[in-house]
């Protein structure tokens, strides 16, 4: 259940590596509206209002961007990207692939199917810091978002 | 004209009959002409003789009562014998007593009688008889004859003899056309089978045996040999076949084998990083968010927890392009070396540039190979060997090369710390380091890379050093 509008999606499987994420965004001052899920499944359902999300929103629910990883249980990150792409009231997310995965397949596919970006999760905590930092000030902060019909 | 052994069996044999037909009919002629003419010179003369003996015995009451008249008559009952052209007859005393001749001339008659027998002079047979009476000789016969008989007996004889040799060749040239074929034409058919098999490369056909002889023989071999043909070519297809099925098992083999691999990486670059990535990241925020509550040695320890960690990571990086480097094909072309000499300096130097590097780079041959792979041995090397000249005062690098043994060798020296040469089958192997991570930092892969780069390509690597002083890092590609 949510009351506020939700900006950024995050969508991790990976405990450790969603405390980081969200340790680093908050640093800067970019978590206030984030919302995490831990697999693609539930990331479905949540944009698209249905199972256990169902009836909050008006059939979608868009965050301005949505981090995604690609290794996860049940539903991997590139068939929600494939999804979100594929529908008309979705394709226009900015969607923001966030991995440990640097291989060249993962790569292509992701450009193939309209991915807006694809960041490689550095192991060094600061590398990661940074990336974060720099993620959230482009994407939240530069980046015109897609206008909300709503 | 042809040379003979190049002429058609059918002509041969012809030839050959020919000239045999001709030999024999020659030697048969001559020596049957030869026969005749002394068979006919005898009966001729044989035929004069008794000639003679009668008109010799009717002669004697002429000469005895020296009738001339009569002696006259009885020599022109001669002239019967168309043949004989002359005949006189001589009293005891050797005078001419009677002529007889066919033609006027007197010089054909003999002065006086000569020995009794007949002989062959010229062309004429003449010769004397005595003509006695109770053992009394009352004088000679001289008698002659030309040989027009035998002449044109000799002709008519020639005639049928040229007759006979026209109809004989005729017949065996007929005949020959005939019978050759039965010689000829099994040949023939087993030299166009032959040809046409060699021509059309069909090897099913055979040659129709036509007869027990040595070519019943031949076209049985023949057709013995082209069964062994075949016989060969169906184990050939049979034996490319099983290699063709041998080559695709491996193949796929070598392929699954491969998929395994990549799958194998794919995990590691994964799966691996993340646990790394959040051992360095919680215990980075164990530092930040805990100082106050941390001495010194636990910061030591905190640093000591991520520094490993951090050398895991490379460790992992390096392990991934090893095996990376393994299982790509490596695709030859040429390269320019200098060229991608250049390139790999220029990228390196702004990481590694501490004290100037004087460089010394010679030109370099052109060379074949797969040009990322031969990319990542400059960079190995090169980085290696400013990495362990850095501490000099006056680091200095010479690259060159050289040929031998049909191979381009190229070299990277450097005035560094150098190795001890004892050590030096080390140099090359998986996580071998000849240096404490102290004095240099690395993880012990790059000279194992190259190694592997380089045999794969088909050259080899060496080194060269002597501690303190330097070292200098071979390589070699085939030309």
């Amino acid at each position: 259940m949510k009351q506020e509008r939700v900006d950024l999606l995050l969508v991790e499987d990976n405990d450790s590596d969603a405390e980081l994420t969200i340790r680093h965004l908050k640093k800067n001052n970019m978590a206030n509206n984030l919302f995490h899920v831990k697999d693609g499944e539930e990331a479905l359902e949540f944009i698209f209002a249905t199972g256990k999300y169902a009836g909050q929103g008006d059939s979608t629910n868009r965050p301005k961007i949505i981090l995604l990883d690609i290794q996860m249980p049940k539903v991997s990150g590139i068939e929600v990207l494939k999804q979100l792409k594929g529908d008309p009231r979705t394709r226009s997310i900015p969607v923001v692939i966030l991995t440990s995965s640097k291989e060249d397949p993962d790569i292509q596919k992701c450009y193939a199917l309209g991915v807006n970006s694809y960041i490689v999760k550095p192991v060094n905590f600061e590398s990661f810091a940074e990336a974060i930092k720099n993620f959230g000030f482009y994407w939240l902060l530069l980046n015109q978002p897609p206008v909300d019909k709503l | 004209m042809m040379l003979y052994k190049n002429i058609p069996i059918r002509k041969k044999l012809l030839r050959i009959v020919f000239l045999i037909n001709g030999i024999v009919l020659f030697v048969t002629c001559v020596t049957f002409f030869i026969y005749e003419f002394y068979i006919f010179r005898k009966t001729t003369s044989e035929k004069l003789s008794t000639i003679g003996k009668i008109i010799a015995a009717n002669s004697t009451a002429a000469l005895a009562f020296q009738n001339a008249d009569d002696a006259k008559e009885i020599l022109a009952a001669l002239k019967a014998e168309p043949h004989i052209v002359a005949a006189s007859l001589y009293d005891k005393d050797g005078k001419i007593f009677s002529k007889y001749a066919t033609t006027a001339r007197e010089s054909v008659f003999p002065v006086s009688p000569g020995v009794a027998g007949f002989s062959f002079t010229n062309s004429y047979l003449d010769g004397f008889t005595p003509v006695t009476q109770d053992n009394r000789q009352l004088g000679t016969l001289y008698l002659k004859s030309d040989m027009g008989d035998m002449y044109e007996r000799l002709r008519l004889y020639g005639t049928i003899v040229v007759l006979v040799l026209v109809i004989s060749f005729f017949l065996a040239y007929v005949l020959v056309r005939f019978l050759q074929k039965s010689i000829s034409t099994p040949i023939l058919a087993l030299a166009q089978t032959a040809k046409v098999i060699s021509d059309q490369k069909v090897y099913s056909v055979r040659a129709v045996k036509m007869g027990n002889d040595e070519l019943g023989t031949l076209t049985e071999a023949f057709n013995h040999m082209l069964d062994q043909i075949e016989e060969q070519n169906r184990n050939l297809v049979e034996f490319n076949q099983n290699l063709e099925q041998k080559v695709m098992e491996r193949t796929e083999q070598l392929e699954s084998v491969n998929k395994e691999l990549e799958g194998f990486s794919y995990s590691v670059s994964h799966d691996l990083r993340a646990p790394l990535r959040a051992v360095i990241g919680f215990t980075s925020m164990l530092e930040e968010d805990y100082t106050s509550k941390l001495d010194d040695e636990a910061m030591r320890i905190t640093s000591v927890i991520k520094k490993n960690t951090i050398k895991m990571g490379h460790l992992i990086d390096d392990l991934l392009a090893f095996s990376r480097m393994g299982r790509q094909d490596g695709t030859k072309t040429a390269i320019d070396m200098t060229e991608m000499l250049n390139e790999v300096i220029t990228s390196l130097s702004p990481v590694e540039g501490n004290g100037a590097i004087s460089w010394d780079i010679q030109p370099l041959p052109r060379a074949n190979g797969n040009a990322n792979m031969i990319r990542q041995v400059w960079v190995n090397l090169v980085s290696n060997a400013i990495k362990y000249s850095r501490k000099r005062k006056a680091p200095h690098i010479e690259i060159g090369s050289f040929d031998k043994d049909n191979k381009h060798v190229f070299f990277v020296r450097d005035n560094g710390v150098g190795f001890d040469q004892l050590y030096q089958d080390k140099l090359f192997k998986v996580f071998q380091r000849l240096h404490s991570a102290e004095e240099f930092e690395g993880t012990g892969v790059g000279l194992a890379l190259v190694e592997k780069i380089i045999s794969k390509q088909g050259g080899d690597v060496w080194a060269e050093a002597e501690k303190d002083k330097g070292a200098c890092f071979y390589f070699s590609l085939p030309i």
